[in-house]
């Protein structure tokens, strides 16, 4: 009993701590503050921004591990799983290896098309889909997993071909599992530091997020910090609450 | 011959060899126990089954070599698998829409057809808000509107309760007759099987082990699993002298059977009962020892073993004359004109 209330207390305090030092009188005025509007407007972005690119590149591939027998199928599915594992600023060094200037594909997509990742917005897009696109894979892979396949091959009966199928039966059944995922995957591309500050760096307007611009108060300004801190504990308790019944409440 | 089809499937418990010929408007039931492959065979006709050898051709076009979404099929499922996103309208609009209908033109067909089926009035209903009978007629109204040169219905009954099923025995077998391409049923109900098919093939094991028109089947079974289902005792024995020696008993029949192997079939409700050995010695009398009695309808089934073991039929009345009870030896007959022969 006693271990696990400190558990609790453990897990509580640090928030409970965050509410109590917020420096509520000020708070509005804080909130509106332009470097502040500026970070979470860029959070926002940029997280909105890389779930798009999960959603496009995750869901076919959590189609694939579920649905197609492949040799070395169980390798992929580990290395799925490797930026969940991964320290971030381990990935964010990785992601400079290969699509900074000097790169192994960066050096061929500024030489061949002139786009430069490292230190730009879009670099943060790209670290945030990195860290979060496993979420959305895992979560997807497993509802298609679950998901009846018999009703593809009633569709299939009816003459839809693979593409239809997918889209007006698969698809629609397995959207729950979509959504759960998309939503975490944004929640954990809104709240990512390690890989963004290593890669995409620290630059006000382009690519400091809420997490750096957390960081970065912290030495300045602790009010600030604490703000910012409040705008990410909002935001994760709204998504708590909005997956409830799905993921946290255990059957 | 509209469907001319070898399916040879491998299992693991077993392997499918089944010769099918389907005339159009013809409707086949396959029947058979639980895993006897009758499922497997109409799988592999639609393509959702890989053979393993044979082949498929209707009207004389090879299908075996489409996936199952390029052939000319309509399949109703056991538990109809009715897409529980969709409406029933637009279940029902799907293989339509696949066709490249516009969704007016489909949702207008789709409409038509569930009025056929007399569910116009619940064509916006969610699938889970259906009842068995009304989910069981969109499904069968789905696979009907893609004109389906072949339709095949999985066990369409099996999830049904007594009463819904059979009122919907009915519409369906109405539905089935109206149906002018090929028709084949898998069903384990011989109920189903009389009622809606033209022609039965019982398979067990994977193979065929009877096929004919229903009353012929249920006349004449040829294996035991046949006779269980049509309700009569069967025996296997030898013809000679117009009677059919059966181990050590000699049935007199009610036509004389050719010489050689021969089945006798007769009815639970033809098999007379005696406490003492009757006067006047009727023929195809035989002692026996009581097995079991169990209620069988409004009547009482007795197991009865000795040299043949078979079901004897009484009513209430007489097991309380009788006062039977198992383990008992007594004396049972059955008469010659109820007693039917045929060559095994």
């Amino acid at each position: 009993m006693v271990p696990a209330v400190l558990g609790l207390v453990f897990l509580v305090l640090p928030l409970v701590g965050l509410l109590v030092r917020a420096p509520w009188s000020t708070l509005p005025a804080r909130l509106t503050e332009p470097q502040v509007l500026e970070a979470l407007r860029l959070s926002l972005i940029t997280a909105t921004v890389a779930t798009v690119l999960c959603l496009s590149l995750g869901v076919p591939l959590a189609w694939l591990l579920a649905r197609v027998e492949f040799p070395g199928r169980r390798v992929v599915r580990a290395l799925v799983t490797v930026p969940l594992v991964l320290p971030p600023v381990v990935g964010g060094v990785a992601l400079l290896l290969v699509l900074g200037r000097r790169g192994l594909v960066g050096e061929w997509l500024e030489a061949g098309f002139g786009i430069t990742l490292p230190f730009t917005t879009a670099g943060v897009v790209v670290a945030e889909a990195f860290v979060a696109m496993p979420f959305l894979v895992i979560s997807v892979e497993g509802a298609l997993r679950a998901a009846d396949r018999r009703f593809e091959e009633a569709a299939a009966t009816l003459g839809a071909s693979r593409w239809t199928v997918f889209r007006r039966v698969t698809l629609p059944m397995v959207m729950p599992g979509v959504v759960a995922g998309a939503v975490l995957c944004w929640a954990r591309a809104l709240g990512e530091f390690g890989a963004t500050i290593t890669f995409a760096g620290n630059f006000p307007g382009t690519t400091r997020t809420m997490p750096l611009a957390v960081y970065l108060a912290l030495e300045t300004d602790p009010e600030a910090a604490i703000v910012l801190s409040l705008v990410l504990l909002a935001v994760s308790v709204v998504i708590l609450a909005s997956l409830r019944d799905r993921w946290v409440s255990a059957p | 011959m509209s469907l001319e089809a070898r399916l040879v499937v491998e299992r693991a418990a077993f392997t499918l060899d089944l010769a099918l010929d389907v005339r159009a408007g013809e409707v086949v039931a396959l029947l058979g126990p639980n895993g006897a492959g009758k499922t497997t065979a109409l799988r592999a006709l639609a393509g959702l089954t890989r053979l393993s050898g044979g082949h498929v051709t209707l009207r004389g076009r090879p299908l075996h070599t489409l996936p199952a979404e390029s052939r000319p099929i309509g399949m109703v499922f056991q538990d109809y698998l009715l897409f529980p996103h969709l409406s029933a309208l637009d279940n029902v609009a799907f293989g339509l829409r696949c066709q490249g209908m516009s969704k007016t033109d489909a949702r207008a067909a789709a409409a038509g057809l569930l009025e056929r089926v007399g569910l116009a009035a619940r064509a916006g209903a969610r699938p889970r808000q259906l009842s068995g009978g009304q989910a069981q007629r969109v499904a069968l109204a789905r696979a009907l509107a893609v004109r389906p040169e072949l339709l095949l219905l999985d066990e369409p009954l099996a999830a049904l309760d007594a009463h819904t099923r059979l009122e919907i025995r009915s519409q369906l077998r109405r539905h089935l007759a109206d149906f002018d391409g090929v028709t084949v049923l898998v069903t384990h109900d011989p109920l189903d099987a009389m009622v809606l098919a033209d022609r039965l093939i019982v398979i067990e094991h994977g193979a065929v082990v009877q096929q004919g028109a229903p009353a012929e089947v249920a006349r004449r079974p040829r294996t035991d699993y046949v006779a269980r289902l049509v309700g009569l005792n069967l025996y296997r024995g030898v013809a000679g002298g117009g009677r059919v020696e059966v181990g050590e008993l000699l049935l007199h029949t009610s036509e004389p059977a050719t010489d050689g192997a021969a089945f006798v079939a007769f009815p639970p409700a033809a098999v007379a009962l005696y406490r003492t050995r009757p006067d006047g010695s009727p023929r195809n009398l035989w002692q026996a020892r009581i097995g079991g009695i169990e209620r069988h309808g409004d009547n009482v089934r007795v197991h009865l073993d000795g040299p043949v073991t078979a079901f004897a039929d009484i009513t209430p009345a007489a097991l309380a004359d009788l006062d039977l009870t198992p383990g008992q030896r007594i004396w049972a007959s059955v008469k010659a004109t109820e007693t039917h022969a045929y060559p095994a």
